[in-house]
């Protein structure tokens, strides 16, 4: 049995991880933008299948994975442009619409280019599993974490350390004092969808070959990611690592331990407990609504 | 005279199949619209008028479909006491998610309204020996209204049609009664609407539990109408769907609601020809209406039609 949940440990720690990517991503896009992308998971999807057509056009891995994510972000900046800033001081409700058109949007292409079908993409090295005591691991697994891992570091560092970093924080605590201190917030908030989709895409391409790509596979990635933002406090970006990791756990041990046809049903289930308990979220810190 | 506009519209869909005697388009998707309106006009009522969104509505429409469907072919009870469960087994489920579920604004409530939509929709998939699974289940029988059994495309047209006149009719009601006027309190500034002695918590449960027995409701005559219930039909892109019709009419307007549900199912049987281009037009619609008609198609218009004649009367009296 302990070698059992340690099996799980590891399965639900490298999912974890995407979402804590995919959730990063969220809290990104919120803090900048008061906006919640349910267009995030579509971030994820594009990178990967954008990287499986490259690679099937004939570009080594590196190449594709590197000309997958740009084009991702290319697609952020172009959300941000057309979709978000026209709708500038919009209610929840209509950004919420507007991003969930925009997710469908991004399927329907996908669709059309690549039609219905799972794609893979090679594993990075090879497919030979480790053996760590009785529990395997995939080598593809150590790349997400190890991604995972580089990532959280850089964007951490980015956040606290540098003065770009600085100043997109501060437009998150407050928009008007960020620009009255010569912050250019519209630029920021391209950088914010710029950065998250790029870190959506770089998950996708990170997991696609352990769980294959298809066009509808951001949906479920995204509200996993939307998830972890929440479990972790929303606008709070360590806190959605955290949360995603927490939540990837948790699906592992109740599809290993209770049914893995219930292992979303379950998840969903931890959210909406976090939601009624601890509305702002477990990392989060408590904020008055202003009326 | 206030509702001039229900009877008119009560006219033109009694007249429709007159005018095209036993039309497909007329009896098949006309039903499928009904169906619609009666959906879109109860979330409406917790949308447009309370202000609270849901993205978990499929829910509530599969509770009474798969109530319909469990209990008449599994326990042949007769379809209007199954009809009855579903609307109870709905309205039970409504008000006890409504104290916690309301309590979040925003994006958490699309959050907790999306989690339950999507923790419901595993439920009808895995819960094989009751549901059938993702197979579904067949061989619903056709509806008995007291004596008279619902047969064929135009009594189903019928039908349909006559429940969804109902519920805009209990719609227009609800909205001019005191309820009606508290969830609009709500929906301007919660704060305010407590400040002003409305008990916000019950306007808003209620409206809840109303939208969810609409859904239910037509969860029902659907799993009678198709003889077939499976998940594909109440999972989170049909709650998006929903969530589109509203907005594409017009939030807090019974007829924008209604318009929207007509007009996307118009739009679906339209795209059936473009199938491969039907997920991207929807998607490239439904982010056009919300960035440049951010009020909706049917509001936006009859506002923009209202302008014009103020306008030109100006001009003939100058003249």
């Amino acid at each position: 049995m302990p070698e059992q949940l340690f099996q799980f440990l590891v399965t639900g720690v490298t999912v974890g991880s995407i979402y804590a990517l995919v959730g990063l991503g969220f809290a990104l896009i919120y803090n900048a933008s008061d906006v919640v992308n349910f267009a995030q998971g579509e971030f994820v999807m594009l990178g990967a299948m954008t990287a499986i057509a490259l690679l099937g056009a004939g570009l080594p891995l590196p190449l594709a994975a590197v000309a997958a994510t740009l084009l991702t972000v290319l697609i952020g900046l172009l959300l941000e442009r057309f979709a978000i800033e026209p709708a500038f001081g919009a209610s929840v409700v209509t950004t919420i619409i507007i991003t969930i058109g925009a997710a469908i949007l991004v399927r329907g292409i996908a669709l059309l280019l690549w039609g219905k079908d799972f794609h893979a993409l090679p594993s990075f090295s090879g497919d030979a599993p480790l053996h760590l005591g009785s529990a395997t691991l995939l080598p593809q697994s150590l790349w997400v974490l190890g991604g995972a891992v580089v990532l959280v570091t850089l964007v951490h560092t980015f956040l606290n350390h540098t003065l770009l970093g600085k100043a997109l924080l501060a437009c998150s605590f407050n928009r008007a004092a960020a620009q009255l201190v010569g912050i250019n917030v519209r630029v920021m908030l391209r950088l914010a969808y710029g950065l998250s989709a790029g870190l959506g895409a770089l998950a996708g391409i990170l997991i696609a070959p352990i769980t294959f790509s298809s066009y509808e596979a951001g949906v479920m990635l995204g509200l996993k990611g939307f998830s972890a933002a929440i479990v972790g406090g929303i606008g709070n970006p360590m806190g959605a690592v955290a949360g995603g990791l927490l939540l990837g756990v948790l699906e592992a041990l109740g599809a290993g331990l209770i049914s893995s046809g219930y292992k979303d049903a379950i998840a969903f289930l931890f959210v909406l407990m976090v939601l009624f308990f601890e509305p702002t979220g477990l990392f989060g810190h408590k904020v008055a609504e202003r009326v | 005279m206030r509702l001039a506009g229900f009877y008119a519209f009560a006219a033109f869909v009694a007249l429709l199949p007159v005018l095209f005697r036993d039309n497909y388009f007329v009896t098949v998707v006309g039903a499928s619209a009904g169906l619609h309106v009666i959906l879109a006009v109860g979330l409406n009522l917790l949308m447009g008028y309370a202000g609270q969104i849901s993205l978990g509505h499929a829910a509530f429409f599969g509770m009474g479909a798969y109530a319909s469907a469990i209990l008449t072919t599994r326990f042949a009870w007769p379809g209007l006491l199954a009809m009855a469960a579903g609307l109870l087994v709905a309205g039970a489920v409504a008000w006890l998610l409504a104290r916690p579920i309301l309590r979040l604004r925003g994006h958490y409530l699309a959050m907790a309204t999306l989690g339950f939509g999507i923790i419901i929709h595993v439920i009808m998939v895995q819960a094989m020996r009751w549901t059938g699974g993702p197979d579904g289940l067949a061989g619903i029988p056709p509806l008995n209204l007291f004596g008279w059994t619902v047969e064929g495309d135009q009594q189903w047209y019928g039908v349909i049609a006559a429940a969804m006149l109902l519920a805009i009719w209990l719609s227009l009601n609800l909205v001019d009664s005191q309820v009606g006027r508290a969830l609009r309190a709500v929906h301007g500034s919660e704060f305010a609407a407590q400040m002003m002695g409305v008990d916000t918590g019950r306007a808003k449960t209620q409206v809840f539990v109303v939208s969810a027995l609409f859904a239910a409701f037509a969860g029902s005559l659907f799993a009678h109408q198709q003889a077939f219930v499976s998940p594909d039909s109440f999972n989170l892109i049909v709650s998006v769907e929903l969530v589109t019709m509203v907005v594409l009419g017009g939030m807090a307007s019974t007829f924008g609601a209604a318009c929207g549900a007509i007009a996307l199912t118009l739009l679906h049987q339209g795209l059936v020809v473009f199938e491969d281009y039907e997920m991207l037009i929807h998607g490239a619609l439904l982010m056009a209406v919300m960035i440049f008609l951010p009020q909706g198609l049917f509001v936006g218009l009859s506002q923009g039609a209202q302008r014009l004649w103020v306008l030109a009367k100006r001009r003939w009296r100058s003249s």
